[in-house]
């Protein structure tokens, strides 16, 4: 089994994501588990305010140098593997997210060690570490074991519970002394969030669109829905790839992140970049014509049919209900 | 520029997807593979840099079913070459197939510094990692990930990442490069199947032989299955009209209309 357990927390311009907590969570759980010590590291000049709220850790270590804030994978990566080194840590969560993309591939190619990557559930079984990953867009799950508890986890968004992983206790801080190389890559600015004309984190209904509306002249009729029902249109990658809507209405792992009361999922299959921007919306309606889309498994209602179909009759039935 | 988009097969999950008799792979009778979503776009993405700066696009991969097919599409979409090697990708996790690509790169095609080697950003499949940091890695090369813009400025170029939450950066980077890319700045171009089957005619896949590494797989899969519906929706049937009635009553609950 492994010496210690380590989550790299997640931070962006000074505010942890929620991931951070959700990966303290699983990782208390298999600190209990194997009865091993669970860090924090929290990374960059703005890190050190952020380690109070890291209690749930046994102690947090604070890499406290601008050459980690919004760092390259592999600068990320070579100050993981030294803070490895130096506090004898062999098991690292870290999140299956667009901010730590590529430091787990790389960070488990500088260690020597396998890397898990999107992984849904994790469970400590004698010196091993069994690991549940979901695979081809979340249609399939994998079994998979670090036989010596060793290893980098990447932690997909979503799936262990935020709350696990807060705590008023005060964690333990320390200032580690790592020599942090320079980045091979020059951050130049943030772009902010489009704002576009609609601001979909604030709709009460959102219609959304995916693939199976097949093409721009038919989200004109989800925007009908949409008008009539008083909310606004929203879609996954494919139809924002396509430039039918624009990126302000993305929802999912690179978009936003909406909780309406209604959320109606429109020849979207579900998979878990969408799933994850969208999964906490009070009241999820799902249409697609296959009834094996993954998007059925969460929502609270389904109709295996054909959206476009739908759309015209249930929003001509929406008005007359209104009037 | 000299720009190389590394292209990957992945099963078409618009299938059924089902789990062979070992429990441990996929069942490949019934298997349909397509171009991995992000490499469609990374191709996209070379393809624009070749009209707005000129220089050539190389398109490699490895051996896969219907991988010829997605090799000469790209040719008549417009890459220069198109290159496979002869190592079955299905064999390979992610950490060995990106061996075997810096393998190419280090014995077989010299990285000028004016080289951008383009994989997509991931893979449905990536259990192991990412092919794009791995090779940057394997190659000491720099990296970025979920790039959706690549503008070329002063012999370097500038690429957007996206960040979640609408949010973006924007990061120099000086070439030789590897770039996960996520999305092309214009939706990936189709070409007529006529062209395709011309460009079968008159174009070659060049075949170049890469020896592949002694250990193919780092992570041992235990069992492979279907999730089971933690909460499955209650299902509504009917016609259309029937649904709509239905799904009225469900939003008036809800207190929307």
């Amino acid at each position: 089994m492994a010496n210690s357990i380590l989550v790299l927390a997640e931070q962006v311009r000074g505010e942890l994501a929620d991931i951070t907590f959700e990966m303290l969570g699983a990782g208390r759980n298999l600190a209990q588990e194997s009865g091993l010590p669970l860090y924090a590291a929290l990374f960059g000049s703005q890190a050190a305010p952020l380690a109070p709220k890291l209690g749930v850790a046994d102690k947090v270590f604070v890499v406290d140098t601008p050459r980690l804030d919004i760092a390259p994978a592999s600068t990320v990566a070579a100050a993981l593997k030294a803070l490895m080194d130096q506090a004898g840590v062999d098991l690292v969560l870290l999140g299956c997210t667009n901010i730590s993309l590529g430091v787990g591939s790389i960070l488990a190619a500088k260690a020597g060690l396998p890397l898990v990557n999107f992984c849904r559930a994790a469970k400590v079984e004698g010196g091993a570490v069994s690991c549940t990953s979901q695979l081809f867009g979340g249609k399939i799950l994998a079994d998979v074991k670090l036989m010596d508890g060793r290893g980098i986890v990447s932690i997909y968004p979503g799936a262990f519970p935020p709350d696990a992983g807060r705590s008023d206790k005060t964690p333990t801080v320390e200032k580690a002394d790592l020599l942090v190389e320079a980045p091979n890559v020059v951050f130049k600015q943030y772009v902010e969030p489009e704002t576009g004309d609609v601001d979909i984190t604030k709709q009460n209904v959102l219609v959304g669109v995916g693939r199976g509306i097949q093409t721009q002249d038919n989200v004109r009729m989800a925007e009908d829905l949409a008008q009539a029902l008083g909310g606004a249109v929203c879609a996954s990658r494919p139809v924002i790839d396509q430039g039918w809507l624009p990126l302000s209405r993305q929802v999912g792992k690179s978009g936003m992140t909406v909780k309406p009361r209604v959320y109606l999922a429109l020849g979207i299959s579900g998979a878990p970049e969408h799933w994850e921007g969208m999964q906490n919306s009070q009241c999820i309606i799902a249409v697609n014509t296959d009834a094996k889309a993954p998007v059925f498994d969460g929502s609270h209602y389904g109709f295996v049919g054909d959206a476009l179909e739908l759309l015209p009759v249930l929003t001509e039935k929406v008005k007359a209900r209104k009037n | 520029m000299n720009v190389y988009v590394l292209l990957k097969m992945v099963p078409d999950t618009v299938e059924e997807l089902n789990v062979a008799a070992d429990g441990k792979s996929l069942d490949s009778e019934f298997l349909r593979f397509k171009l991995n979503d992000p490499d469609e776009h990374a191709l996209e993405q070379a393809l624009i840099l070749k009209e707005k700066h000129g220089g050539t696009v190389t398109v490699l991969a490895l051996d896969a079913p219907e991988v010829d097919d997605v090799l000469y599409t790209a040719l008549a979409k417009g890459a220069d070459r198109a290159v496979k090697i002869p190592i079955n990708q299905a064999s390979l996790g992610t950490v060995a197939a990106a061996k075997v690509l810096a393998n190419f790169f280090s014995s077989s095609a010299r990285i000028t510094t004016d080289a951008l080697l383009l994989p997509g950003s991931y893979a449905i499949d990536d259990l192991e990692g990412e092919l794009a940091p791995l090779l940057a890695a394997a190659l000491s090369l720099p990296y970025v990930g979920v790039v959706c813009g690549v503008t070329p400025v002063d012999g370097k170029v500038v690429v957007m990442k996206e960040l979640g939450g609408g949010l973006r950066a924007e990061f120099e980077v000086a070439l030789p490069a590897v770039l996960g890319i996520q999305s092309a700045e214009k939706p990936p171009r189709y070409v007529p199947v006529a062209k395709v089957r011309a460009v079968m005619k008159s174009a070659k896949i060049e075949q170049v032989d890469i020896t592949a590494p002694d250990r193919q797989i780092q992570l041992e899969v235990e069992r492979l299955y279907k999730p089971e519906a933690a909460g499955r929706a209650e299902m509504l049937d009917g016609t259309s009209e029937e649904v709509a009635d239905k799904l009225v009553e469900v939003l008036a609950k809800t207190g929307v209309i």
